[in-house]
């Protein structure tokens, strides 16, 4: 009855929260745009559907056209369905490690503990960004796929860093004691006892994983080392610097994606303060 | 006349409405006198301690006058009452173990405090040391960092920076709580040595533990869910209280030497109201074994005789 | 404290070995013959890559037990050698490098030292009224979610395309010859400035936001909430705070060294920067397997120097760790 009670008391605060709304209504538009987009856009990404090269936006062509007479607004909409895709499977990829390293370490503790704790430590250290790019660079083809099942394999250690606290002071209070002595089994004192007490954070990890993720997408695909096929907001940027759209003064090539990567990763940020407020009443203001 | 309380009422704001924590609360003390403050936990004792030294949201100034020496206290005003703190007014907190700053020598935070409130440091340096005697704390305490230092210690250090400037009225919230008992010995006599040095005037000494208050305190002052139940010297609390309130509160402590089959520990059946809606009256009526019909109204705080009072229609019936 | 640094330098230590060991693997894991693969991937002709053929059979051992190639690796890499770059033929890899690292240190430690310090500094500002939160703070909020290469290159934009006074390609004139001359120095600041500013937003932004809750959560402490009862002016109060909440910030700098880095390698891209990262980016499209793990190798070394610099600042700053209670886990 207890969990019932705290969930409408969150919701309450949750629905009066300024920052979650703003945020979570600026990352649902966008989503709501990558969903929809697609088959509202007139061309497809690649198609040179522009004979006369790059125009800035027009009636026809909302976003302009690039160099080679591309749609950007389709290459926009679609690039944005990437970000989302990676951001998900990236993200929820991370957080899924974090919190199984983490956990494993918090509860079981003595050697276990040791040995993920300094593999946490050594993956922490480490600058992903470049372990990244020498993996993909060895890669000939890469899907999204892949690429997100790399971000999310090196993005795990600081959510694994804070499970792992939490765990430990969840560990040695005294209802999981009670449960124990009571004779409940391992795994049901886990899901039952202590993962409700972690999923507040839970939530905030996720969602700031999703922005880094897209992030590390973001610079990955600029590079160029990103998906071999398809296009993705951070290639289209990649493209207008190579092909001189910053010379030529063609903002509407490379303006819009970074804008949208900015607003979505901002609003990620912003929605997280907000949840950490409705979950954490010191911070509430009255 | 040291301090004067006149009908003070704080309440705490929150969503739900206002919790009337200290609804009316009207009480002196003088001069060198030792007050004792206590009650269950709720009763509101520690509101008052924050509606003198702090009284920021979710606390809320309704009514009510504070007179120190002469003068009346801004208690509203969190920045006029910074002229009071710590010279006038001051407090040893509940948290007093992690009053001082983890990352800051003492004798460092000593003296920037000082330094901020236009005291010179240096020439009150000997005085520190003499402080530090009383409370039996080593002089190279101040080079040290409070990680370093025990509960025990912390807590006699906070008792002479809170002090160190000889204010008027003390007020030391819940201090004995988290010690074990030969320590608490140990502070109540250091208190009492304070005021017996004239380096405080006079004390208000907050505690759910009223054995305590029987080592230390000249009088008593019992609270009830945000009212004043009793006030009386610690004899008269302790043997004859009158408020049935008190009465059951002192009944319900062990005596040392008297086994459970002798005689029975009694509780008070029954728990505190909440205070976001409470009952009209006095609200200790659904408790009380003899509350009747008057009882649906406030009872005021009444001098019964000499230097006691009492908020109960049935004592103060008894002696119209 | 020495089990604090202990800890670090076991972590560092194996964190090193782990990544020469990547290094040495990766290419060993590819099918077929790793030289042949190397060498047919990069742009020769003929001559050259016979010699370079031979060179790396030689250098590389195959012949020899895998253990003992292992050896040989390391020992090259105690030696200084870290083999010949292909794209840049004949020079070595290490000469290669250590010609671009002072454009890095150059962007990167003025970047990483002045955003942290200016970036706690207006935290700690705009926390101090409910107005000033509200109206900096999404600010903070819009730097650090930039990404890197879109800020620079809308730096580059306004200020080298719209504006056109700044420069946008290079880290000096293709006129000049570096000599010392006021001339050279003050063209160097000029195409130093938009990638440093870029570099320095975006981190600022992420400074500002984490010091701002940090000192809310410091003001609501109880050493805080003492020092107000005892009438302390809220400049020492807030001074306490902020001290405190420095603490965790400067740990958090070690863990955002990662991320700058790579903001640092595509900043370089879009200005054309001679840095590191352009090297590793041209070693990627140019298929230098050498140059390519020479850069990794300089960018773990250099990160894993910036993260001991850091743990020792921590010290020096942090009265707790050296009285042996560290203040953070693991």
């Amino acid at each position: 009855m207890m969990k019932t009670k705290k969930g409408s008391e969150f919701l309450f605060f949750a629905l009066r929260n300024y920052k979650l709304r703003v945020g979570l209504t600026v990352v649902l538009v966008f989503l709501a745009i990558a969903l929809v987009g697609p088959s509202l856009a007139r061309n497809t990404p690649f198609a040179y559907a522009n004979p006369l090269g790059a125009e800035p936006p027009s009636g026809e062509y909302w976003f302009g056209t690039t160099t080679f007479g591309q749609d950007v607004f389709a290459q926009f909409v679609h690039g944005l369905r990437a970000t989302f895709v990676v951001g998900a499977i990236g993200g929820g990829l991370g957080t899924f490690l974090g919190v199984l390293i983490g956990f494993t370490a918090g509860y079981r503790g003595g050697l276990v503990d040791e040995v993920l704790n300094m593999l946490t430590n050594i993956v922490l250290v480490i600058p992903t960004m470049a372990v990244l790019l020498i993996i993909t660079a060895y890669l000939e083809v890469r899907g999204i796929i892949t690429e997100s099942i790399f971000i999310g394999l090196t993005s795990w250690p600081w959510v694994a860093r804070a499970i792992r606290a939490q765990t430990f002071s969840l560990r040695s209070r005294e209802f999981v004691d009670l449960a124990r002595l009571s004779g409940m089994k391992p795994w049901k004192i886990v899901f039952c006892e202590i993962a409700p007490n972690m999923m507040s954070y839970l939530l905030l990890a996720s969602i700031l994983q999703f922005g880094g993720a897209t992030l590390n997408a973001a610079t990955l695909d600029f590079i160029g080392l990103g998906p071999t096929t398809g296009i993705s907001l951070g290639l289209m940027m990649n493209n207008a610097v190579l092909w001189g759209a910053l010379l030529l003064g063609f903002w509407w090539w490379f303006v819009p994606p970074g804008l949208a990567i900015t607003l979505i990763v901002g609003a990620l940020y912003v929605t997280n303060v907000g949840l950490d407020e409705v979950f954490n009443p010191k911070l509430r203001e009255m | 006349m040291s301090l004067t309380v006149e009908n003070l009422r704080v309440y705490y704001q929150t969503l739900r409405g206002d919790v009337k924590a200290l609804d009316g609360a009207t009480f002196t003390l003088d001069d060198g006198e030792i007050m004792g403050l206590a009650g269950e936990s709720g009763c509101g004792k520690t509101t008052l301690a924050h509606s003198l030294t702090r009284l920021s949201p979710p606390l809320r100034y309704v009514e009510g006058r504070v007179t120190l020496d002469g003068q009346e206290l801004p208690i509203a005003d969190m920045s006029r009452m910074n002229d009071f703190r710590m010279k006038k007014l001051s407090v040893i907190p509940q948290y007093a173990m992690n009053a001082l700053n983890p990352t800051r020598k003492i004798g460092t935070i000593i003296r920037d405090l000082l330094r901020s409130r236009h005291v010179e440091a240096d020439t009150s340096l000997q005085e520190l040391y003499r402080r530090l005697d009383l409370v039996r704390l080593p002089y190279d305490i101040l080079k040290r960092y409070p990680i370093e230092l025990s509960g025990g210690m912390k807590q006699r250090m906070v008792m002479v920076v809170s002090t160190l400037l000889n204010p008027s009225l003390l007020i030391a919230d819940e201090i004995t709580s988290a010690l074990d008992v030969a320590t608490q010995k140990a502070v109540a006599e250091m208190l009492v040595e304070f005021r017996d040095r004239a380096l405080v005037k006079s004390m208000v000494v907050i505690t759910h533990d009223v054995s305590i208050l029987y080592q230390l305190a000249d009088s008593i002052l019992i609270m009830y869910a945000g009212q004043l139940s009793e006030k009386a010297s610690t004899q008269t609390i302790i043997r004859a209280p009158r408020h049935p309130y008190t009465k059951l509160l002192i009944s319900s402590l062990p005596t040392i030497g008297v086994r459970h089959a002798e005689h029975k520990l009694s509780g008070i059946p029954g728990t505190t109201p909440l205070l976001l809606d409470p009952p009209a009256g006095c609200r200790f009526r659904d408790r009380c074994p003899v509350a009747f019909s008057k009882c649906s109204e406030v009872p005021p705080f009444v001098e019964v005789t000499d230097g006691h009072w009492v908020a109960c229609w049935k004592e103060s019936e008894t002696h119209a | 404290m020495r089990r604090y640094f202990g800890r670090k330098l076991l972590v560092y230590g194996l964190t090193f070995f782990l990544a020469v060991t990547i290094d040495w693997m990766i290419p060993r894991f590819m099918p077929g013959d790793p030289i042949a693969n190397m060498l047919s991937r990069a742009a020769l002709n003929a001559d050259a890559a016979r010699i370079l053929y031979t060179y790396y059979t030689h250098a590389f051992r195959l012949d020899l037990p895998i253990w003992q190639q292992y050896v040989n690796f390391w020992n090259a890499l105690l030696h200084g050698d870290l083999g010949i770059s292909t794209y840049l033929f004949p020079t070595p890899v290490v000469k290669v490098l250590l010609r671009a690292v002072p454009y890095d240190l150059a962007l990167l430690i003025p970047a990483i030292l002045l955003s942290w310090l200016a970036g706690n500094r207006f935290g700690a500002f705009a926390a101090r009224t409910k107005w000033l939160d509200n109206t900096l703070l999404p600010l903070g909020y819009i730097l650090t979610a930039t990404p890197y290469m879109w800020l620079g290159i809308l730096l580059a934009w306004v200020f080298g395309i719209i504006l056109g006074v700044l420069p946008i390609a290079g880290a000096y004139s293709y006129s000049m010859t570096p000599h010392p001359s006021w001339l050279f120095v003050g063209d160097v600041l000029k195409h130093w400035f938009l990638p440093f500013a870029s570099l320095f937003l975006v981190q600022f932004g992420g400074w500002a936001i984490g010091m701002r809750n940090m000192i809310i959560y410091e003001l609501e402490a109880d050493y805080s909430h003492y020092l107000e009862a005892l009438g302390a002016p809220r400049r020492l109060i807030r001074d306490y705070a902020f001290r405190n909440a420095l603490l965790p910030q400067l740990s958090g700098l070690a863990l955002q060294l990662g991320v700058v880095v790579a903001g640092a390698l595509v900043t370089e891209v879009v200005f054309s920067y001679p840095g590191i990262g352009s090297l590793l980016l041209a070693g990627i499209q140019n298929q230098d397997y050498f140059l390519v793990m020479g850069c990794f190798l300089f960018i773990i070394i250099g990160v894993l120097l910036a993260n001991f610099v850091i743990d020792i600042a921590y010290v020096l700053v942090d009265p707790r760790t050296r009285r042996g209670m560290t203040g953070e886990t693991g």
